[in-house]
């Protein structure tokens, strides 16, 4: 992909996800209160449209965001290039969308 | 040329801005796939999901946990700074800005262990 295209992914993800991760900090803290269990997560997320597409956001833009972030540590620190480090970046996105896509149905309307 | 005479890269605390920044990248990336696992377990394994909730009590876990809130609101308040820099027309002190961003995550993340013990 082209390096400007890449840019402007990587920063617009990162502006799309600055309230998610603000919120993901305000439920860790609100819900470590007392303790964490299955049924606590659940009675939360399940059935939940709203919290769905919260996560199901966050998981698409950090997927991209995380691809396109480990892509300049492979080859700045790592060497990687041309072909195999284009190969990197799109298995590490797929492979964060597709665990993230589990997690979130996992918890919502599984 | 000058101006950077006699001064290293490192020895600026930007320096140690862009490093952190870079390493709680990687980090918050290796933790997701393991993240995104257990929370999977919820529909896998809900006793498991319960196993490990339970694991998250010791507290050795709930400082490995403190450390993790730590790198997300680092990355995020360091990712604020990086674009404020790159985009607005403004050049407010830079080190100032990092130490403000590293010191309210840190606020963050001594909340959550506080709420978490």
């Amino acid at each position: 992909m082209l390096s400007l295209r890449l840019y402007m992914l990587q920063r617009i993800t990162a502006l799309l996800m600055a309230p998610l991760v603000v919120g993901h900090l305000a439920v860790m803290i609100y819900a470590i209160q007392g303790g964490l269990s299955a049924a606590e997560i659940l009675g939360r997320t399940q059935g939940s449209v709203a919290w769905f597409l919260f996560y199901g956001l966050f998981v698409v833009a950090v997927s991209i965001h995380g691809a396109i972030g480990l892509r300049t540590v492979m080859h700045e620190w790592g060497g990687l290039k041309g072909a195999a480090l284009e190969a990197a970046m799109w298995i590490i996105g797929f492979g964060l969308f597709a665990l993230g896509a589990r997690a979130v149905w996992a918890v919502t309307f599984a | 040329m000058s101006m950077t005479r006699g001064i290293t890269s490192r020895a600026h605390p930007l320096w140690l801005a862009y490093i952190l920044h870079r390493l709680s990248g990687v980090g918050l990336a290796l933790f997701l796939p393991f993240h995104f696992w257990i929370l999977s377990l919820a529909l896998t394994s809900p006793a498991r999901l319960d196993g490990f909730l339970a694991f998250t009590e010791i507290g050795i876990v709930k400082l490995a946990e403190f450390g993790l809130v730590f790198l997300l609101a680092v990355h995020m308040f360091g990712g604020l700074r990086l674009m404020a820099m790159e985009w607005l027309p403004w050049t407010p002190p830079q080190k100032t800005l990092a130490a403000g961003a590293t010191a309210l995550s840190f606020l963050i993340a001594a909340l959550f262990l506080m709420q978490a013990v």
